[in-house]
């Protein structure tokens, strides 16, 4: 079967205490759009890390459609919290950088950059310069050149973690409409509660000491986003608060006992 | 002000109109104003001392002797040689000491920033001459390298080349790591890395280094010029204090001073064009 698979994966990086990562396992099937959530220090940077080949896990496998991922590649597209962009090439050649390493023809990359703004809503921005965007067009300059790539998977490091509550509402929604369009697979890391609980297909909550997955739950809310339900309806509704509340108890309930143990 | 009240079970939300955005203080624009007022004021203490006799001229000549002078020295020369050749020859031994230095330096950087081999390999030679003063190693390249063009050029160059490498160096360490795996989850190879990420990225660092090398390249000038030189400003303020022509001696630091601080206002906006996102948002 064809997914992204991370097999009873450990790390425990050189000289630091403890263990970053025990024994996780997390399949990213397709067409789903899998969050991790936890508190900082549960281990779902170093989870993204190790997808993404930036790092090497000291046990387990991951694999990508069967084939084991050993580094950073193209096949996975990141998305980073602070954009990355390159500053001294304007909107429409930070997207289509990825199609330049690979030596694609000039006219070849401007147009796939065209097609990939037009995605994002910025279709009229590609001779603009990246440092005059707002916080939140940069985001959609980043998601629009990890998708210029075609990757068979994107990977979300808490993309929209340092912009305002108005924008980032506007860009989950903008991510599910993607998500939706294009088809990828998504693998998403935050630690906003509202926000894993509103896009996730597949919600895991992770815990620190040792980093960990402690539940696992389905849920369908971004899926009726993206199938045109609006947004406010759905973050209202009872069903929609009665998860966030749960979750929020279950990622609560880990900070206290952690607290409890530390008095005793 | 207009507001307005809305009443919701118990809590009350009151609208209220933004307040008026308050006017911009006063600029760069008043700096530049206070900055030539202190210039004047400088003018006129030293024209007023001057005039009033306090000071022989051979000490202090007043401003408008200066004046007198350059219109002599750049119309009939000192020294068998006009003011432009002499900055002329000034000019072309920087240029070519920076040219160099800039050819060597930003590749020497880049290696002692990327390779450990290499930092430790260069980083302590660096280190050991940088803080020496180029006259105290004046006398040893005169010896290897005569007293030619080759070792003024040679001392000039040595002078820019250790902030130039040193800035490179520290600009490609302080490469954004982000950057680095946005670039490598694109599939850039390690040669692209350098070429299209890497070396950019430290575009800033570089050209803070030229402006910091220039300004040491253009101090070591008159050291330079101590030897055997026929023509340069250096030489001509050299020459003219051993004859005691104060006049000459003042009007050459002037104008070194001037053209270094035109050549910082030229490479500032240098920077400012090829890296305009410095200083910008991120």
């Amino acid at each position: 079967m064809s997914s992204l698979i991370v097999d009873r994966v450990s790390v425990r990086y050189p000289g630091a205490q403890g263990t970053a990562l025990s024994d996780v396992s997390l399949t990213v099937p397709p067409e789903s759009l899998v969050v991790a959530l936890g508190p900082s220090g549960c281990g779902k940077t170093t989870l993204l890390n190790l997808i993404a080949g930036f790092i090497k896990p000291t046990s387990g496998t991951i694999t990508l459609d069967a084939e084991p991922v050993t580094g950073p590649g193209a096949e996975r597209g990141v998305v980073f919290q602070d954009d990355a962009l390159l500053p001294w090439l304007n909107v429409g050649d930070n997207v289509a950088f990825g199609l330049r390493l690979r030596g694609v023809r000039q006219r070849e990359r401007e147009a796939r950059a065209r097609e990939v703004l037009q995605l994002v809503d910025l279709a009229d921005h590609a001779g603009h310069k990246v440092w005059q965007l707002s916080g939140g067009m940069r985001q959609r300059v980043g998601l629009a050149r990890a998708l210029a790539a075609n990757p068979q998977v994107l990977l979300m490091d808490e993309p929209f973690g340092a912009l305002d509550a108005f924008i980032r509402e506007q860009m989950q929604a903008l991510l599910l409409r993607i998500w939706r369009e294009t088809g990828k697979r998504v693998f998403l890391i935050t630690h906003d509660i509202e926000e894993a609980v509103f896009l996730a297909t597949d919600l895991v909550l992770m815990s620190p000491g040792p980093g960990r997955i402690v539940e696992r739950l389905q849920l369908d809310f971004g899926r009726r986003h993206a199938a045109g339900e609006p947004v406010r309806s759905i973050k209202a509704e009872p069903d929609f608060i009665a998860v966030r509340e749960h979750v929020l108890a279950r990622v609560f309930a880990h900070r206290t006992n952690r607290a409890e143990g530390a008095i005793a | 002000m207009n507001s307005a009240e809305l009443t919701l079970g118990k809590h009350v939300f009151i609208t209220a109109e933004a307040a008026q955005p308050t006017p911009p203080e006063a600029g760069p624009r008043s700096a530049l104003r206070i900055s030539l007022l202190t210039l004047a004021g400088v003018l006129l203490l030293w024209w007023g001392v001057c005039a009033s006799g306090l000071i022989a001229p051979l000490f202090l000549p007043p401003p408008q002797a200066i004046v007198a002078k350059l219109w002599l020295t750049a119309t009939r020369g000192y020294m068998d040689a006009t003011l432009w050749q002499h900055l002329g020859a000034s000019a072309f031994r920087i240029v070519t000491a920076l040219v160099a230095a800039v050819l060597f330096a930003v590749p020497v950087g880049i290696a002692i920033g990327l390779s450990r081999t290499a930092r430790g390999v260069l980083d302590p030679l660096i280190e050991f001459y940088r803080p020496i003063p180029p006259l105290a190693y004046l006398p040893l390249i005169v010896i290897w390298f005569g007293i030619g063009e080759l070792s003024k050029v040679l001392l000039i160059y040595l002078a820019i080349f250790a902030p130039i490498a040193i800035a490179t160096a520290t600009g490609v360490r302080n490469v954004d790591p982000t950057r680095l795996r946005a670039a490598q989850s694109l599939g850039a190879s390690r040669w692209q890395l350098i070429r299209h990420v890497i070396v950019p990225s430290a575009q800033p660092d570089i050209l803070t280094g030229v402006r910091i090398g220039l300004g040491t390249g253009w101090s070591t000038l008159v050291a330079a010029e101590l030897v055997a030189a026929t023509r340069g400003l250096g030489f001509m303020v050299q020459s003219a204090a051993q004859f005691l022509v104060t006049d000459v001696v003042v009007l050459g630091i002037i104008v070194i001073a001037v053209i270094a601080f035109t050549l910082e206002l030229g490479l500032r906006a240098l920077q400012r064009r090829l890296v305009p996102w410095q200083g910008q948002s991120r």
